[in-house]
């Protein structure tokens, strides 16, 4: 029996000792690693609470990310409460088994911690991780400080693995930023927080030797379309699964989460739209920038980026007041518009104000995020509006260093 | 909001002084950040830790700070550090050297106009005297609590004390000493 673990009401701790408390109780089964910066504190905090008896379960050490998620893999479908971190190169590196996790249906929480990907080599936090993981069958849901990254974690456990979603969760925090920055956060007690993920359920589990199944089965033509179509349902209906997880979680707490975040919407004539930490830093600039200059500013987060919230997008984008919007993108796009951009210009398309959308790249390998810039950016919105038509390229980087580099004009006048 | 930046050396126990001030800090019902900025930083190599410190919930995550107070721990970044970067009218500075603070201010161009605005400290002195080994990060909070008269001397040392509560009593004795020894000699 593990021990209970002496917590006071507020603790402070960054956003991976929150995360590795979170999967102590959670009371998770197996934690298959190899860790990797800037992550690396959530799995060895998980091996201190084994080998000091605050947990009942077992850390396998392995040779590789590739490994590590094939461990949790193995360990899922034996039956057990499965969870491992990564970021970058190792997140990369799982990126194959990952897929695996998914089709096989086993909800494993995976705690990213977001990191800039190579080449050049970088430690720092963007989401490239995050970006590459968003086809891969997976529920993202994005912390954007401490408190979030301890609370969803929490709340993550009890998605995947509910008899109507299985699926495996990502749970993402920013590197350094949210991951090695302390702040207040208020723990639940251990009882309280286990009763709310509560008993883990196996389904179809390896071990259960008087009812032989087969995991991990080949398919073709003739089921393997039908087995991904299936898994897209789960992914969209799992939505109301979320909800219902947030919901529970307001009443036991008071903190309340949501699939899209909006901040300042109800009268905002231009929005920004963005992940992770630095929404806390656009909302505290939107704040400044209407008691300094009048501008409504408001700002939309996507809490969960798979499944995408295409029907919260819009509904936060559907403001009669609304005229422009930025998606900033904290990855590199690679040759095309920023992907939070493109998903976004899609739900906003089917909106009745269509607002203007422009592109901002931003942050990468950890560049930081500054109040004023983020102002400058509110306010060349406003000058789109004022001018009735976008006036810079449609896709800009923040930031950067050297020569102003964009693309793309509008043929809307 | 009271914004602090370090200036440390890796090793010199910024990040864990900057975690324990904002663990006291938190105690007292405000909301705390305590961070650094390192990655792959190898011991001995010059480093910023920083605190932010509010009656608010701080949703502030830009690195760059305008500080209020800015801790150098380590006797040399006083001469080798942009110790002075960001800074604001109201900035106050307290600088760990055996030196006098006469003697410091009139060889640091910087600080010539912030005369009243340095204070001067021995951190690494008595560390060694108390701690055994030259560990600046409690020593400074000491001074701090001087300088910036955010709470009694008595109330941190007993809140501080909980901070340490892992450490054996011989090791948290010799803190509560330092701080002490800090907070009396800062000048």
């Amino acid at each position: 029996m593990a021990k209970e673990f002496d917590l006071n009401e507020v603790e402070v701790w960054d956003g991976n000792y929150a995360a590795s408390q979170a999967l102590r109780q959670a009371q998770i089964d197996v934690v298959a690693a190899y860790p990797i910066t800037p992550s690396t504190p959530i799995v060895e905090g998980y091996g201190s609470y084994v080998a000091n008896g605050y947990i009942d379960g077992e850390f396998v050490m392995v040779e590789s990310e590739h490994a590590a998620m094939s461990g949790c893999i193995g360990a899922a479908a034996a039956g057990g409460r499965v969870a491992t971190a990564t970021s970058s190169q190792g997140f990369a590196l799982m990126a194959e088994v990952l897929y695996q996790a998914s089709g096989m249906r086993l909800p494993i929480v995976l705690t990213v911690v977001n990191r800039a990907l190579a080449s050049p080599l970088n430690v720092r936090g963007d989401h490239s991780d995050m970006y590459l993981g968003r086809d891969s069958g997976w529920i993202q849901i994005d912390a954007f400080n401490a408190q979030e990254a301890y609370d969803l974690a929490l709340c993550a456990f009890k998605i995947g693995e509910n008899q109507s979603v299985r699926l495996p969760v990502m749970m993402h925090q920013d590197g350094f930023t949210t991951s090695h920055k302390a702040q207040n956060v208020y723990p639940l007690k251990d009882d309280v927080a286990y009763k709310f993920v509560g008993d883990y359920v196996p389904v179809d589990e390896m071990l259960d030797f008087t009812r032989p199944v087969t995991h991990g089965a080949q398919t073709e033509e003739d089921w393997h379309y039908e087995h991904k179509a299936k898994q897209h349902k789960a992914l969209m209906d799992s939505r109301s699964v979320i909800d219902e997880v947030f919901a529970e979680f307001k009443k036991l707490t008071g903190r309340e989460y949501k699939r899209v975040e909006t901040y300042m919407m109800e009268d905002a004539e231009v929005a920004l739209v963005l992940l992770g930490s630095s929404v806390e830093s656009a909302v505290l600039a939107a704040k400044q920038l209407r008691e300094e200059e009048g501008i409504k500013v408001g700002v939309v987060a996507p809490r969960c980026f798979r499944p995408f919230p295409y029907d919260l997008i819009r509904e936060a984008l559907d403001v009669p007041s609304l005229k422009a919007v930025c998606c900033m993108d904290k990855s590199a796009p690679g040759g095309a518009m920023g992907a939070l951009f493109n998903e976004v210009s899609a739900a906003a398309y089917t909106t009745s104000s269509r607002p203007m959308i422009t592109n901002y790249i931003y942050g990468l390998g950890g560049r930081d995020f500054a109040i004023d810039e983020a102002k400058r950016i509110m306010k060349e919105q406003k000058a789109h509006v004022d001018a009735g038509h976008i006036t810079t390229n449609i896709q800009q980087f923040s930031g950067l260093r050297g020569p102003k580099l964009g693309f793309y004009e509008t043929r809307r006048s | 909001m009271v914004e602090i930046r370090w200036h440390s050396r890796a090793g010199q126990g910024a990040v864990t002084g900057a975690k324990g001030l904002g663990s006291v800090v938190a105690t007292t019902g405000k909301q705390v950040q305590a961070y650094a900025l390192y990655g792959s930083a190898k011991r001995g190599a010059a480093m910023n830790a920083y605190n932010r410190i509010d009656d608010e919930p701080i949703t502030n995550q830009e690195t760059k700070m305008y500080p209020d107070y800015v801790f150098v721990i380590d006797p040399a970044l006083a001469f080798t550090d942009d110790i002075t970067k960001n800074d604001k009218p109201e900035t106050q500075y307290i600088i760990t050297s055996h030196l006098s603070k006469e003697d410091l201010i009139a060889q640091i161009p910087a600080l010539q106009d912030k005369v009243e605005r340095t204070h001067v400290v021995d951190c690494m002195q008595i560390s060694l005297d108390t701690i055994g080994r030259a560990m600046p990060n409690t020593p400074v909070l000491g001074a701090f609590m001087k300088v910036s008269k955010m709470y009694e001397l008595d109330f941190f040392l007993e809140n501080m004390k909980k901070v340490l509560s892992k450490f054996p009593q011989k090791i948290i004795d010799a803190n509560m000493e330092a701080i002490t020894r800090a907070y009396n000699e800062v000048k």
